[in-house]
């Protein structure tokens, strides 16, 4: 079973922390991913930094312009991977934006990650057709989880067809907006998080964009399985560097 | 064959790479603008603003003198007579309307030269709507008689800071604005990019160029169809439209060109048919420029409105399938060409619009060959760059 379904399996709620790679300095990664995985992360969601990052707000986007100035790229991701399963053992997530895994080549990504033990995608921009028409096939070959988004906006009928085509997590978008501009969740988000729960989905869901605090996650997880922090998390490591990292991972479940 | 298909497709170019958030906009703005367009309602109050507002039909001028320097049948389609002064504003009214029949009340709008943004902040105020248009810091310092206009007009100029701070990044401002205000919100794209059905939906609002061509080679000519169409492309709204009703007619050749910047290899350039390669920008599979790793790459080109670093998916097509001849002008051509104009035929065309009469610089016509060329806009908002450039002080 990929690790992704074991944890989503076990008991209590789920944290996950996404981070862009290459930032703050170029070779930080592994030693974040091992520091969160340390300090009780339950997934981590490891950022393929891109040019033009559409979905992202200020922060992520700041973040990913430098990690590439860094030099961070897709090869030099893998590379600084290769031997993460001999320290690490929670699931692992790429997510970026689908032009550069389109030119490293869809199957050459999907086989790299694979080697590595990376255990699923996250491209916001990778559309539910363009998948099924196109890449499910080779994304499942090498056993990966596709993980797709919902939105407030995203009809019922949809959720559903979405809810069909994943196995792994629906990644709810908290709110209308890109990540890292709203915080705090209002009646809106409480009634969108009710709705969904109410919907019986077969794969459990997990809240992103708008989560910073211990607070905030706890509200995200009243219904659904677990929440991803993002900006807040870069903001942390632009203040203080990759020093309290555990620090800044306890707070949020405590 | 050289049309979208259903999914926006063009060959293997177009379709809608957008992330869920978007979904909703563009689904919607995908079921509903092709009967939205072929309402008798919509055609008629469309076909009306292009006429009493706009001034169309736009004049196709038998340039004489530019023919005898250059040995060819040269017509002029004066887009640049259009209100507002460039053919965009073709779309921009065509997207108003649409917005409307959608039920929206705000709009936003990315811009390069500023003819977009000023084309859009002038229907928002023909039609009392909130208008927000994002222009890339640079551009707004090169192109301050039209950030003047449009805040003339009441629209909201906001500066996008990140990347090259050009047309592309003024983009990405515009669609996380989308992404943020999904429900009251529309997103006039000003040229033939972006999600499926962007690019047809702003071609088809364009082809009116094409539609008068031919009934006005007609009149002068005796035959609908010219040897040759000629255009500008950035994103490759004028040249859609220019083009579009003679896609399937093989005897006109198409001719694109292209901003070559400093020159196609001096890593400051804006050719992307011959730097690009497939990939995914603003939500549109098709060329763009970018690294080996699929990082988009930063151009250059002396006019804002050509500093994009993609194109079209329909010119990605036309390009690969050999439809249309590709070429590329510099810097130097275009504004020599823009001089050459001004000085022949006493018409200061924009700086985009130069470099489709560059064309003469790279191809040699046939004296009876008549070539149309589309003037896209006018040249008032370059007047300093031409100052500057030619020493005019
Ligand atoms: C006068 C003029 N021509 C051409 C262009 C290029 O755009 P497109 O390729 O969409 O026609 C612009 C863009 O701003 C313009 O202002």
């Amino acid at each position: 079973m990929n690790r992704i379904n074991e944890k989503l399996n076990s008991q209590g709620k789920l944290l996950s922390i996404y981070f862009t790679a290459g930032y703050p300095a170029l070779n930080d990664t592994v030693k974040i991913i091992q520091d969160l995985e340390k300090n009780g992360v339950d997934m981590i969601e490891i950022g393929l930094p891109f040019s033009d990052p559409l979905a992202d707000g200020p922060t992520i986007q700041d973040s990913s312009t430098a990690a590439l100035k860094n030099g961070m790229t897709t090869e030099k991701l893998f590379e600084q991977l290769k031997d993460i399963r001999k320290s690490v053992s929670i699931p692992l997530i790429v997510m970026g934006y689908f032009n550069p895994m389109l030119q490293y080549g869809v199957e050459a990504f999907c086989k790299k990650c694979h080697e590595i033990g990376i255990d699923g995608i996250i491209m916001p921009d990778l559309p539910l057709d363009v998948y099924e028409d196109n890449y499910k096939a080779t994304i499942e070959k090498y056993g990966l989880v596709n993980v797709f988004l919902i939105t407030p906006q995203t009809s019922d009928e949809r959720i559903r067809q979405i809810d069909t085509a994943s196995n792994g997590f629906i990644y709810m978008v908290s709110s209308a907006s890109v990540t890292g501009s709203k915080s705090g969740f209002g009646n809106v988000q409480t009634k969108y998080f009710e709705r969904i729960a109410h919907m019986n989905l077969k794969n459990p869901q997990i809240v992103g964009f708008g989560i910073k605090d211990s607070e905030t996650f706890q509200q995200a997880t009243k219904n659904a399985k677990g929440a991803i922090i993002g900006s807040a998390f870069i903001k942390h490591l632009t203040t203080n560097g990759v020093a309290g990292i555990g620090s800044f991972a306890k707070s949020i479940k405590s | 064959m050289y049309h979208a298909d259903e999914k926006g497709y063009y060959g293997e170019f177009g379709g809608a790479f957008i992330p869920e958030m978007l979904y909703p906009n563009v689904e919607e703005l995908r079921q509903k603008y092709l009967d939205v367009m072929y309402e008798e309602s919509f055609k008629k109050e469309f076909n009306q603003l292009l006429k009493d507002y706009v001034g169309r039909p736009s004049p196709l001028y038998f340039a004489k003198r530019l023919s005898e320097k250059h040995g060819c049948k040269i017509y002029l389609k004066r887009e640049d007579l259009n209100h507002t002064g460039a053919h965009k504003v073709n779309n921009t009214i065509g997207q108003i309307l649409m917005a409307q029949k959608l039920g929206k009340t705000r709009i936003i709008a990315e811009t390069g030269a500023g003819q977009h943004g000023v084309a859009t902040a002038t229907v928002c105020a023909l039609m009392g709507m909130e208008c927000i248009v994002y222009m890339g810091e640079i551009d707004i310092a090169r192109q301050a008689p039209n950030v003047a206009r449009m805040k003339m007009l009441g629209a909201k100029v906001r500066p996008a800071f990140s990347g090259s701070r050009t047309l592309k990044d003024a983009t990405n401002e515009a669609i996380r604005d989308w992404i943020n205000n999904p429900v009251d919100t529309h997103y006039i794209i000003g040229s033939a990019i972006g999600p499926h059905p962007y690019p047809d939906m702003v071609t088809r609002f364009q082809s009116v160029i094409s539609e008068e061509i031919k009934w006005q080679l007609k009149e002068k000519e005796g035959r609908e169809n010219p040897d040759y169409v000629v255009a500008c492309i950035g994103g490759g709204s004028n040249a859609a439209g220019t083009y579009y009703h003679f896609l399937d007619e093989p005897e006109v050749g198409i001719i694109a060109v292209e901003a070559a910047g400093k020159g196609v290899e001096t890593g400051e350039s804006a050719a992307t048919s011959a730097l690009g390669k497939v990939g995914i920008i603003h939500g549109c599979k098709t060329m763009l420029m970018q690294t080996a790793d699929g990082q988009i790459t930063e151009p250059y080109s002396i006019s804002a409105g050509l500093d994009y670093p993609g194109v079209g998916p329909m010119h990605s097509h036309l390009h690969k399938s050999g439809r249309a001849e590709f070429y590329s002008a510099t810097d130097d051509e275009a504004m020599t060409a823009g001089l050459e104009l001004s000085q022949l035929e006493g018409i200061i065309p924009a700086i985009e619009t130069g470099h489709a009469f560059a064309i003469f610089d790279h191809k040699k016509f046939k004296p009876d060959d008549v070539v149309v060329i589309s003037l896209s806009g006018r040249g008032d908002k370059d007047l300093n760059t031409y100052i500057d450039y030619f020493g005019l002080k």
